[in-house]
């Protein structure tokens, strides 16, 4: 009777739990397709020929893929290839910056005493909570006097001057044990000995994290190049794909071209993410430990 | 004899020459180290936020003295142009709500749901859903002003198959500012699932272990078990998506760029408006100051209204 009625039970509480399952695939399946849906309709569109882009219903499948529009990319926006060194150019230089800068001062903050100390810490924590925006109007009255308006110093100089990244290596150098530099010391190492020799090759979990988190977070930049470049072949990669939306091909805007240049623009980072995947996830981590 | 010198050395007091030598020795590296990031850090954001304050009291333009001019450019931020950044503070605001809410709730769900996977289906949805956001938010928009296209858009041929009439998503001022937070509601909130299910994930089993031999019920476990112990995460990201909502540009100056009459302003697109395409440099500054108090105003509210009272 006991066994029975467990057995019972067994055979009752089975279907509802396949069933929780299957609701739960079927939630996680839909979802991800809505999240992946614009990136797949991206590379649809640029792959499709404008042609047959613009009809109903469209085509859900790339079926009349071709590489015509990335031909036409290059006839239509010659600098293409110039804004993507562009590109290149300012967020490495702003990664190397930060890698260097950040580590140096995250070190200082951490490790060393000096009189003053945590009121710049506090000071510079205090400005992140002010929007960027803030400071638009100056550093382009500044940029303007310098002469550096359409010039990508005026990109890269203000980029170096993110303190997120003095906050987090702070973070991660502060879990280091202090022995290892004092032994360090104790055999005679200089200071910049111990940076070199000591605190950069244990930080490299976390300049990975901060490498990636930089160089993503000025690849998408956006506003502050869209002020001060002016001319075509000086433009950024998003400022370049934004400005793609003025090619006009028999009175309406050239799909086609304009998802050419925006495939382009995505796919490095697209490689990059899936690559690094575990960098990426960890900086976002990370980043919020403060919270 | 060495030793008395050396306790006369040591007793004495130091010069100032000395002195400084010694304030040197002592901590010169630790400033030498912060130098270069304090040098930047002082360019380009602590000169300039002040300056921005000076400039919000002051008419500049070009090639001529500023002058003082008190108040006015924060009373002008409001009434230029019949009030349209009235407007914007508006679609701001209701933007803002929508997505914060939606956002949380939405990463909330998904970290949840992904949380009894096995560890690989779990890495491949967390890097299905953070895909997205490490593609610039220029091309998102572009796609999805694409989709929200009248004649050819995705959308519409989705409501043409359940028999809907076409919809002027972008077009129609009624309309626009719900796409533009439907965009971003569609857009799955990434980087509160990575932290949520980080948050979830160190939540100790025991916990739920000895709820379960109470006899608690899975929705029980979760009111009072996870809720709780992920709420500090839960209040960064309701700062971090606040603060990210009042400065959304780029999706409306994609999806938008015109704007659809006043429908569509926002805050950012009118401090880019006033300040590089009319030029009003102490009208924007007063407007960046505004969106300034306004995110540092919110940020304390939430502060105090989620800070988690109960330690664990």
């Amino acid at each position: 009777m006991a066994t029975q009625l467990i057995k019972s039970n067994k055979t009752g509480w089975l279907p509802t739990f396949r069933f929780k399952r299957v609701g739960l695939w079927i939630a996680l399946i839909v979802t991800t397709v809505i999240s992946l849906w614009p990136m797949y309709w991206l590379f649809v569109t640029g792959f499709t020929p404008t042609f047959d882009s613009i009809k109903t219903p469209p085509d859900l499948l790339p079926v009349h893929a071709s590489l015509i529009n990335f031909q036409r990319l290059f006839e239509r926006a010659p600098n293409y290839g110039q804004w993507m060194f562009n590109s290149l150019l300012t967020c490495l230089s702003i990664t190397f910056f930060h890698l260097i800068f950040d580590t140096l001062s995250g070190y200082a903050f951490a490790k060393k005493r000096f009189p003053g100390r945590n009121l710049m810490f506090g000071i510079i924590l205090s400005t992140l909570m002010i929007p960027p925006q803030v400071t638009l109007v100056p550093t382009y009255i500044v940029t303007r006097q310098l002469g550096l308006i359409d010039n990508l110093l005026a990109v890269i100089l203000p980029g170096t001057a993110d303190v997120f990244g003095i906050f987090l290596m702070r973070q991660y150098i502060q879990t280091l044990p202090t022995e290892l530099e004092e032994a360090a010391r104790i055999d005679g190492c200089t200071e910049i000995g111990v940076f070199w020799r000591i605190i950069l090759p244990l930080s490299r979990p976390a300049l990975g994290a901060l490498a990636i988190f930089v160089f993503v977070r000025f690849w998408n930049a956006f506003l502050w190049p869209l002020i001060v470049l002016q001319k075509t072949e000086h433009y950024t990669l998003p400022v370049g794909v934004a400005s793609l939306q003025n090619i006009q091909n028999e009175g309406s805007p050239d799909f086609g071209v304009i998802f050419a240049g925006a495939c382009l623009a995505a796919l490095p980072m697209i490689v990059f993410f899936l690559a690094f995947q575990r960098y990426f996830l960890e900086g976002v981590r990370v980043g919020a430990l403060k919270g | 004899m060495a030793r008395a010198t050396l306790e006369k050395r040591l007793t004495q007091p130091l010069n100032p020459v000395e002195r400084v030598g010694h304030f040197i020795k002592k901590y010169g590296w630790g400033y030498a180290f912060v130098l270069p990031s304090l040098f930047t850090f002082t360019a380009f954001t602590l000169v300039p936020v002040a300056w921005s304050f000076i400039i919000s009291f002051q008419q500049v333009r070009f090639n001529t003295e500023p002058k003082w001019v008190g108040l006015e450019n924060y009373s002008d931020a409001f009434t230029t142009q019949s009030g349209v950044f009235v407007e914007a503070l508006k679609n701001t605001l209701f933007y803002a709500a929508l997505t914060v809410t939606a956002n949380i709730f939405i990463g909330l769900i998904l970290a949840a749901l992904i949380q009894p996977l096995g560890k690989y289906s779990q890495t491949f949805f967390r890097a299905a859903y953070y895909l997205p956001a490490v593609t610039s938010s220029i091309i998102i928009a572009l796609v999805w002003r694409w989709m929200f296209n009248t004649q050819w858009g995705f959308l519409n041929f989705l409501l043409g198959l359940v028999g809907g009439q076409p919809v002027k998503w972008l077009a129609d001022p009624d309309i626009a500012l719900a796409s533009v937070t439907l965009s971003t509601i569609l857009t799955v909130p990434a980087t509160a699932i990575v932290l949520f299910s980080a948050a979830m994930g160190s939540i100790p089993r025991d916990y739920y272990e000895a709820a379960e031999l109470e006899g608690a019920s899975s929705l029980r476990k979760w009111w009072s078990i996870t809720l709780p112990l992920i709420k500090s995460t839960t209040l960064y990201l309701v700062v971090f998506y606040t603060i990210a909502s009042f400065e959304v540009f780029e999706r409306v100056y994609i999806l938008v760029p015109s704007g659809v009459g006043n429908s569509t302003q926002f805050i950012v697109s009118q401090i880019y408006q006033n300040g590089f395409q009319q030029f009003r440099y102490g009208v924007a500054a007063a407007q960046a100051f505004i969106l300034f108090l306004l995110i540092a105003t919110v940020a304390v509210v939430q502060f105090r209204f989620l800070r988690s009272d109960v330690e664990y």
